[in-house]
């Protein structure tokens, strides 16, 4: 079962149901939410990311990973940081921290906020902002 | 009560990973004013092949300080496929990735960077990062630069227009939660649906069969909304299997690269150097492939396999030798950003990755175009390095060129990422850029065709809209029969079906139980058996909701893919690439008359498949 919900902390948000690449993550009946199809999980753990309840944990692939593990993360936007804590079945622990954005989220500046680009470059091979980073790099368009 | 919305567009993006978010963000730059939909199965935030993010850029030239040329990625890049890739298309997408790494740069995508500034590279053409959040990143950019976004729609079918049946005018999907259709028309569509998995069988079993190396939800959609609408398809039969940490899919790039980790057999032996003369005997062809640097993947891959095969296995990865407490984060992330199924293994198994070495396994094929191969459509290349120009419809299915890049041989129907054929090694950085390419391609192509009138054809629509519900209605029909559970002579559920589709591709066409191995014969009943499975899908396919009904669509879509598949083996008559199956009625590569790609197209109405060749050319 590799990502599972329990009861106790699932207050049935739906962050979980909203967020999985794989659509496995359903509503129960008294709506709280539950992995409806192990075998077509990859361990994205994007479900337990989003959980702001930590109401999602991981218990790792029956056939080849033994009992006795645990993997906990919390993914903080504030402080664009990403936590790792890794459980070995004989007890062994590992936590790392790693960087997830050098900008705030939100700060991306859209394309059309940019000068429109000469309609003549249509028909060049240019990309979008080549003309700048030709400048900065050389992009080298035969 | 089936309900029905239409959306129209000038451009429809279908598949928001990286090269349809890279589409989205191209498209709006050089149309402002146009309506640009992009169209999604599940939440673009976290969706393909990039949902968990990734620890590396792939693809990163380094023009800018002179780091390499295009010309040695360009030959790189040949000779890790055998000597057969479109150059132009590689040259293309080269030219251009640099710049699309430098957008990542600056909206905040993490790259390791030296005191200087400058890239930390893994490899020649790799650069680190910490990208845990590498694709919520990149779908901030195409959500505000797409004019709407449909998240959790799969779309099944491309639509063709009612007067001409070589130009697409739209898709048709339903949305996985409320079952609501959507009729998508436009002006052009972009397929980038990404690439295939569980198509063979997975090595893993029961629980375990979600982890593959490319994720479950890679359905194989690009290649079934391709070819049921009878664009040419090129390089099918080049799926591919990767070397990985048996089970957990740990990626070795970092490891092998950066680390400098080595492979061995269980005896310390490198499997390549055993094995090196005896490869060059049949594989070396007029290139010298064996004796070339870095040796290609799959020749490595072979070499480790006929170890495997006498019995001198496990093929350990040493990373005992290379790990220090000062690096071991390194190796850490690398899992934890985009396989943490491994981390959780060596957890589970109580590996110390400082004090043991790891065990090394080739997986089970995929078939995909934007990693170490080359499998879709075949599209048209770079206006400005024509190679060989169509003078006609017909003609573009052996052409290089047609007018608009990466168009396919369908009109108003672009491709990218793991969708585009014979343009191997984007990755990640390259796939976003092919959707850069081929969105202002789009671009150009509705400013010259704007006194078109496009509309998909409405008996099409009508069709496909009960289509798509049948296998729930058929549930509906005969779930009295039975008291219950899955068992029925006339119901098939998804996983029935998937399960029937890997064991067959897996046991006649190169899968790992047959150590990669398949002949005529093997394929023939490959076809055989699939042929079946079609007609019972046809007859029997059942789901009970809507969720069921995505799974079941994307088995077609990997049906579909997986005759491809099929028929490009059963017509390239010679072994290219080793490790990734052998011909054993054609053992020996054989670049005098196979130095070519397979090109087929499939008529939908008869069910039958067209094959032929197509000579590579080189650039220069
Ligand atoms: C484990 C792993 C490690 C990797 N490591 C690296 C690395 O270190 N560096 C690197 O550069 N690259 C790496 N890659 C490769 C990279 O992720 C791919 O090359 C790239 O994502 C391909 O882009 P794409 O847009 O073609 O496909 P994807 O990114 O997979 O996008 C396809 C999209 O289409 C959607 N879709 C599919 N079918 C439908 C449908 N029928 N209707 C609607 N939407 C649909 C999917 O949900 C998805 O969002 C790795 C890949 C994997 C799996």
């Amino acid at each position: 079962m590799p990502t599972f919900v329990y009861t106790s902390r699932c207050v049935g948000c739906g962050d979980c149901v909203d967020i999985c690449p794989s659509d496995i993550m359903h509503y129960t009946k008294d709506r709280k939410t539950v992995n409806i199809e192990p075998d077509a999980c990859w361990e994205c753990l994007n479900c337990v990311k989003v959980c702001a309840r930590f109401a999602i944990d991981v218990r790792s692939y029956a056939d080849f990973v033994p009992m006795g593990h645990s993997i906990s993360v919390f993914r903080d936007e504030k402080s664009q940081k990403v936590y790792w804590r890794i459980k070995y079945r004989n007890g062994k622990v590992k936590e790392f921290a790693f960087p997830i954005r050098t900008t705030p989220w939100g700060s991306i500046r859209p394309p059309y906020e940019m000068p429109e680009p000469d309609p003549q470059d249509l028909y060049s091979p240019v990309l979008s902002f080549e003309k700048e980073s030709v400048k900065r790099a050389e992009v080298s368009i035969k | 009560m089936t309900r029905v919305s239409y959306v129209d567009s000038d451009i429809l993006i279908i598949g928001g990973g990286m090269a349809g978010c890279g589409a989205a963000w191209e498209a709006r730059y050089w149309g402002r004013n146009l309506k640009i939909v992009l169209v999604e199965k599940a939440n673009i935030d976290r969706s393909g092949a990039v949902a968990m993010g990734l620890s590396a850029i792939n693809t990163y030239l380094g023009l800018r300080y002179n780091e390499n040329t295009i010309e040695d990625y360009v030959n790189y890049v040949k000779t890790d496929l055998m000597g057969v890739i479109r150059e132009d298309l590689v040259y293309d997408y080269a030219r251009h990735v640099d710049s699309t790494v430098y957008l990542f740069d600056e909206w905040g995508l993490p790259i390791f960077k030296d005191e200087n500034g400058r890239y930390v590279r893994e490899g020649r053409w790799q650069i680190m990062i910490h990208g845990e959040s590498y694709k919520p990143i990149v779908a901030e950019a195409a959500k505000k630069s797409a004019s709407e976004i449909y998240n959790r729609v799969m779309v099944t079918h491309l639509l063709k227009d009612s007067q001409n049946p070589n130009r697409v005018a739209g898709a048709i999907g339903f949305n996985v939660r409320d079952g609501r259709v959507y009729v998508f028309r436009s002006k052009a569509v972009i397929v980038s649906a990404g690439g295939g998995s569980q198509i063979y069988r997975p090595r893993s079993t029961s629980e375990g069969k979600g982890r593959t190396w490319y994720p479950h939800w890679s359905s194989g959609s690009s290649y079934g909304l391709l070819i049921e609408a009878g664009a040419v398809m090129t390089m099918m039969e080049a799926r591919f299997s990767v070397p990985r940490y048996k089970d957990g899919y740990g990626p070795v790039g970092a490891w092998q690269l950066m680390l400098k980790a080595k492979q061995t057999n269980a005896y310390g032996q490198d499997p390549f150097s055993l094995h090196k003369e005896e490869l060059k005997k049949l594989y070396n062809g007029k290139y010298n492939y064996v004796d070339a640097f870095p040796t290609p993947t799959n020749l490595r891959v072979y070499s480790s396999l006929l170890e495997l095969r006498q019995g001198n296995g496990p093929i350990y990865l040493h990373t005992e030798q290379v790990l220090t407490e000062k690096n071991e984060e390194l190796g850490w992330e690398d899992f934890l950003d985009m396989t943490i199924t491994q981390a959780i293994l060596w957890a589970g198994q109580n590996i110390d990755p400082m004090k043991s070495p790891s065990e090394i396994l080739p997986s089970e094929p995929y078939v995909m175009g934007s990693h170490a191969t080359e499998c879709g459509a075949w599209a048209s290349g770079p206006e400005d390095i024509v190679i060989k120009e169509a003078s006609s419809v017909d003609e573009r299915g052996t052409s290089y060129s047609w007018g608009y890049n990466r168009m396919s041989t369908l009109d108003g129907l672009f491709v990218a990422g793991d969708a585009c054929g014979a343009s191997p090694h984007k990755f990640s950085s390259g796939s976003f850029t092919e959707g850069r390419i081929a969105a202002k391609s789009a671009v150009r192509y509705i400013k010259e065709h704007s006194d078109e009138k496009v509309s998909p054809d409405s008996s099409q629509v009508e069709q496909l809209t009960v289509k798509i519900f049948e296998p729930m209605e058929r549930y509906n029909k005969n779930k009295g029969m039975i008291t219950g559970g899955k068992v029925s002579s006339n119901m098939m559920w998804y996983d029935q079906g998937m399960a029937r589709l890997q064991k067959l591709m897996d046991e006649y066409a190169g899968g790992w139980s047959s150590w990669y191995t398949t002949n005529e014969h093997m394929l023939l009943r490959a076809k055989e058996l699939l042929a079946y499975l079609k007609e019972d899908f046809i007859n029997y396919a059942v789901a009970e909701d809507y969720h069921q009904l995505l799974r079941t669509w994307e088995l077609w879509h990997r049906i579909l893919t997986a005759e491809a598949v099929i028929n490009h083996m059963l017509f390239r008559k010679e072994t290219r690439w080793p490790g990734y199956y052998v011909r054993s009625d054609f053992p020996a590569l054989d670049d005098d008359n196979w130095r070519v790609f397979v090109n087929s197209k499939y008529d939908s109405k008869t069910g039958t498949w067209k094959l032929w060749s197509v000579p590579v050319v080189d650039l220069r």
